[in-house]
């Protein structure tokens, strides 16, 4: 089978800051890293192709330090990569950013499961999958977190707030994966020797017959207006360390000694 | 940086980093207090670190010396325990990498990379530096094989090795050319595996004595040509003195950010005790010795993997790391106060991990009897 996996490049958020003037996220100096559950749609995708056998292609759209995330694909095994890098896909959001992602796909042609993570941990719209699977018109299953394949179906079992839901969907489709359904595999080091020997294409715009009208801030009907921090409280904060039930038992006795409980 | 990593090695670096830090840092404190982690040892082993070092025909990853080098020094950041078990480890298949004929390549190279353990034996209770005082024998016997009598000590990884590749006196006339190396396995019949060292440091390791009581051995077990051991092993040994260097960078670097943030955070007479030149010196102290002992290592490592013999400087490497991160580990002690002599705090046990190093792999006395032959010789 034919598996084409979507990645992205995030900020590591846990060292996010906004810059105070502008609002905008600071990335200068921070780590990106590849979006964690785009790392879990990597390693369901790889556990499907040692399963059933087949290809994996891991796509990312943005600038070229995007390659890195691509990289890490590779290294956990994909097959192949493909980076849409162009600056007329630059300012984009979610339907502009679906919108390549779909066309990059119609271009491999001949899938049979698209994977994306969830969400991405700096937005968390949500979007851009099911965004991909409309432009595409193929059926598209959310909060998956466990996938097999039964002839020409995909059986995935969606988590929901209540309870558990098995759909069967014909595939081609798409699939957005939770972080429930997996552990991402470290890419061994003999991958990573490997990883950068493998086909690795680069695409713009033009490459994958885009629209002008539909990609960049000029295909974008929607906008960031502002974002701003929201305003600290003052707390003490005490950190416990150490196995867990050794934190376990210290909080305990703090929240005892501050009769709390 | 002098070593300009290819794009491979700082992928290989990325992902050592983030192994230790999700794997090995937070088990570290747990070897300590009950020893090898059989299940760590089970990540390192799916992670692929294990044949790193060995050829892809044989499973391996086909790495470099810089490639070694990058993971244990990123390993050490977390745990020297877990960098020196992988270390000895490397240090022992290499033997047979370097010195196996095709047929012992191909039996026990492809299970060093799955995951069976090596370990290296040289010292023994009466003979460290004096590698030549071994007291352990093989003898022919009438089939051609070998039969081993003898023992050894303090050897990393024994107790729970596979195999064993074990230095003994083939020919006691010949002095240091008559030591032969042999592969044991761990099933062979007459080896005794003795208790568990209560170590001071690296008690993540697994360091027990070994007894051979007429261990027989067949032909095929001889390592390399007879009376090569000695030279196989202090070859074997410039790779270690490279790796030991890497750890002891490691660990200091691990030392010194616990003591880092220690001292931004504690406040004393009405500000972090980081704002203190009496402190803040000591960083500056650290961070500068740290950053000698990486490029002291990763030097040696790069003339290592241009074929060039690098004994002086692996030599120079661990000597210069030894003495170092013993001090940058009592000094990030000193940081934390009183703070610093609680396990809760986990510098301590950098202090008691780092102390072996001015020891293990050689001493820093036969080091500098090394480097200063080699400066005297010069004209």
């Amino acid at each position: 089978m034919k598996i084409l996996v979507f990645v992205k490049q995030v900020p590591d958020t846990d060292d996010v800051k906004l810059d105070p003037r502008t609002g905008n996220l600071m990335r200068d100096g921070v780590e990106s890293v590849i979006n964690p559950l785009d790392a879990n749609g990597v390693e369901a995708a790889l556990e499907l192709k040692e399963k059933y056998g087949g290809t994996v292609t891991a796509i990312s759209m943005g600038p070229p330090q995007a390659d890195d995330v691509l990289k890490k694909a590779l290294a956990m095994g994909c097959d192949e990569s493909v980076l849409l890098s162009d600056r007329a896909l630059g300012g984009a959001d979610t339907l502009a950013t679906g919108y390549p992602l779909a066309k990059a796909a119609e271009k491999i042609g001949g899938y049979d499961l698209l994977i994306c993570g969830r969400h991405a941990v700096d937005a968390e719209t949500a979007q851009t999958g099911p965004i991909i699977a409309a432009f595409l018109g193929i059926p598209q299953v959310t909060l998956v977190d466990s996938v097999s394949i039964d002839g020409e179906y995909a059986v995935c079992r969606r988590v929901l707030p209540d309870r558990f839901e098995t759909v069967r969907v014909k595939m081609p489709a798409l699939i957005t994966v939770c972080s429930e359904m997996n552990t991402p595999r470290y890419p061994t080091p003999i991958n990573i020797m490997k990883a950068l020997k493998k086909p690795r294409y680069v695409w713009n715009s033009r490459d994958i017959n885009c629209d002008p009208e539909m990609i960049g801030a000029a295909g974008s009907p929607s906008s960031n207006k502002e974002i701003f921090e929201p305003p600290k409280r003052n707390t003490d904060t005490r950190y416990f360390t150490g196995e867990i039930e050794e934190m376990a038992s210290a909080i305990a006795d703090t929240l005892e000694a501050e009769k709390l409980i | 940086m002098l070593i300009n990593l290819t794009e491979e090695q700082k992928m290989i670096r990325d992902m050592a980093r983030e192994f230790t830090k999700n794997e090995i840092e937070p088990r570290d404190k747990w070897m300590d207090e009950n020893g090898f982690d059989f299940d760590l040892y089970k990540k390192v082993v799916d992670a692929g670190f294990m044949g790193i070092n060995i050829p892809e025909e044989y499973g391996g990853g086909g790495g470099s010396a810089i490639d070694t080098t990058i993971i244990v020094h990123e390993f050490a950041k977390g745990s020297a325990s877990e960098a020196t078990f992988l270390d000895a480890h490397w240090m022992a298949a290499d033997l047979v990498l370097f010195h196996g004929t095709d047929d012992q390549k191909k039996k026990y190279l492809p299970q060093a990379c799955a995951g069976k353990i090596f370990a290296f034996g040289l010292t023994e209770a009466s003979a460290g530096s004096d590698a030549a005082g071994i007291k352990s024998t093989a003898v022919r016997s009438a089939d051609g094989g070998w039969v081993l009598n003898g023992g050894k000590a303090w050897i990393t990884n024994s107790g729970v090795a596979d195999y064993y590749i074990i230095l003994a006196m083939t020919d006691a006339s010949k002095g240091n050319h008559g030591i032969s190396a042999f592969i044991v396995p761990k099933d062979a019949e007459g080896l005794t595996v003795g208790k568990f060292e209560q170590k001071m440091g690296i008690r993540g390791t697994a360091t027990c004595e070994l007894a051979f009581d007429n261990i027989r051995l067949p032909a095929d077990a001889l390592l390399g040509k007879e009376g090569d051991g000695f030279m196989m092993a202090m070859a074997a040994l410039d790779g270690g003195r490279i790796s030991v260097a890497a750890i002891c960078a490691g660990v200091s670097e691990h030392a010194m950010t616990v003591a880092k943030d220690y001292a931004n955070s504690r406040i004393a007479f009405g500000k972090p005790i980081a704002a203190f030149q009496g402190l803040s010196f000591r960083f500056a102290e650290m961070a500068t010795d740290i950053k000698v002992m990486e490029m002291l290592a990763f030097d040696a490592a790069a003339m290592k993997d241009s074929g060039k013999r690098c004994t002086v400087d692996a030599a120079e490497a661990k000597l210069f790391a030894a003495n170092h991160s013993l001090q940058i580990c009592i000094d990030a002690q000193q940081v934390l106060g009183g703070n610093g002599y609680s396990k809760e705090y986990h510098v301590e046990r950098f202090v008691r991990d780092a102390r072996i190093f001015s020891v293990a792999e050689g001493t820093n006395e036969i080091l500098r009897m090394i480097i200063s032959g080699s400066v005297l010789a010069k004209k």
